[in-house]
């Protein structure tokens, strides 16, 4: 019986191993064009999230606004929890799309808190209602506080 | 005796020592038995290594311990893998098995209240006494049989939870409902956890600090059986009652500790958990590279 389950398990690390490889060798396949025009098309589909905040939402002001902390606060939050996918200077990241983009920096801060707050689970964008209001709105804070970085125009994007 | 604890925090500390460089503050729930509804980061490795003392009556106290692998499979997916073990004192160490479950988010906002469905297929024997869950008529009384005795039980379980949490003013406040069945033809057996937490300070300061109050969680949860398919109820059941605290170092450390209170006379009097975890971000792009393929 051990063995049974020690064969087993074997065998499902081992299957495991030869989906991650076979996940990268089909990867490696893949041209940079494709790379990104699909981080692109995620980047858009993200910020179009931004368009669906509540009214109510939308108009909700930062009471973070004047708080003199809040911006070096905000940073330390972003370095934390933010950093590995929008890198480390908001320009965008393997995964998280640019955060100086002037569809982030235009959104207002009730929109971002609201985007912050309920994610975009299904494009891989988490929820972070774990972090309390507070700490919420720094981040906010911090965002708003970048300059606009232009993003790659779309045909520029998908030239090979 | 001591060669199974130290091989299980060897799984945990040998995964972690590539990474010991990288900083990234944790902001985890003090949690021992409670789930709340945040998952793990898509992409992320939480390792993680706790511990139970726990007293017996009329038996010998024990020392349960287990290793958590919890890994964010995407934003609404957590997926992790369980090692565990106990010592009895006076009597023997015994390895009791493995656990495997799945986290599952259905909504795709966050709403007042935010179910979380939770899936676990159990492999563990009669030795085991980490008291993650406590479901059916489990009671102080069961942990009195010997581990040599004990360890020719053999268990496949299936446990299913209701996981419905809520993030207000910075509390969190979640309820579990579990359903717990023993796959070798018993009866579904059910139970309950609660847990109310909150940091000490909902400001983060601006700048790095050890003992800020914001890296402080403190709380407490409250577990139990809630009897079986044929006997639902209070009635033959143990309940719980636990302080939970959590320090998220900037490091990226947590440390846990909970001392909990057995609040009848099946309980077990007194239950002292403890633990540390580590969160590894971008573990799942470091094995795609490792593999040759793109982050």
């Amino acid at each position: 019986m051990k063995l049974a389950v020690s064969l087993l398990m074997v065998s499902a690390v081992l299957l495991c191993a030869s989906v991650v490889l076979a996940n990268g060798q089909n990867a490696a396949k893949d041209n940079k064009a494709n790379d990104d025009k699909s981080k692109y098309n995620k980047s858009a589909e993200i910020f179009a999230e931004l368009g669906k905040a509540p009214e109510k939402a939308r108009k909700r002001m930062n009471p973070l606004e004047n708080d003199p902390e809040a911006i070096a606060a905000g940073r330390l939050l972003f370095e934390d929890h933010c950093a590995e996918c929008h890198g480390d200077k908001a320009e965008g990241g393997k995964k998280g799309p640019n955060l100086r983009a002037p569809e982030v920096q235009n959104a207002t801060p009730g929109s971002l808190f609201w985007l912050l707050t309920n994610g975009v689970v299904r494009k891989g964008m988490p929820v972070w209602s774990k972090l309390p209001e507070p700490q919420r709105w720094q981040l906010v804070r911090y965002l708003k506080s970048l300059r606009v970085v232009q993003p790659v125009p779309a045909e520029a994007a998908i030239k090979p | 005796m001591i060669r199974l604890r130290l091989a299980l925090v060897a799984v945990a500390f040998a995964l972690l020592s590539p990474v010991f460089s990288l900083p990234l503050a944790a902001q985890e729930n003090p949690y021992f038995v409670t789930y709340d509804h945040n998952l793990e980061e898509p992409g992320n490795l939480e390792v993680e290594y706790f511990s139970t003392f726990g007293t017996q009556r009329t038996g010998n106290d024990f020392h349960s311990y287990w290793t958590e692998l919890e890994y964010g499979a995407t934003a609404w997916w957590t997926t992790e893998f369980y090692l565990n073990a106990q010592t009895t004192f006076h009597d023997s160490t015994a390895y009791s098995g493995f656990k495997w479950e799945n986290r599952f988010r259905p909504l795709k906002h966050e709403h007042w209240i935010n179910p979380v469905l939770y899936v676990e297929y159990e492999d563990i024997n009669g030795t085991d006494k980490t008291l993650k869950e406590v479901v059916g008529h489990d009671v102080e009384s069961d942990y009195l049989t010997s581990n040599a005795e004990a360890r020719q039980e053999h268990k496949r379980e299936v446990e299913l939870k209701l996981i419905l949490s809520s993030n207000t003013k910075g509390w969190n406040f979640s309820e579990n409902i579990i359903a717990e069945k023993n796959l070798s033809n018993e009866p579904w057996e059910f139970g309950y956890a609660l847990g109310a937490s909150r940091p000490l300070s909902l400001k983060a300061s601006a700048r790095r600090c050890t003992f800020c109050r914001q890296n402080f969680t403190v709380g407490a949860e409250m577990y139990g059986g809630l009897g079986d398919r044929y006997s639902f109820g209070l009635k033959d059941t143990a309940h719980y009652l636990a302080p939970v605290a959590a320090w998220n170092l900037p490091s990226g450390w947590t440390l846990r500790l909970s001392p909990g209170f057995g609040l009848n006379d099946n309980s077990h009097a007194f239950l002292l958990r403890w633990g540390v975890s580590r969160e590894i971000t971008g573990f799942g792009d470091m094995v795609r590279r490792m593999f040759g393929g793109r982050p």
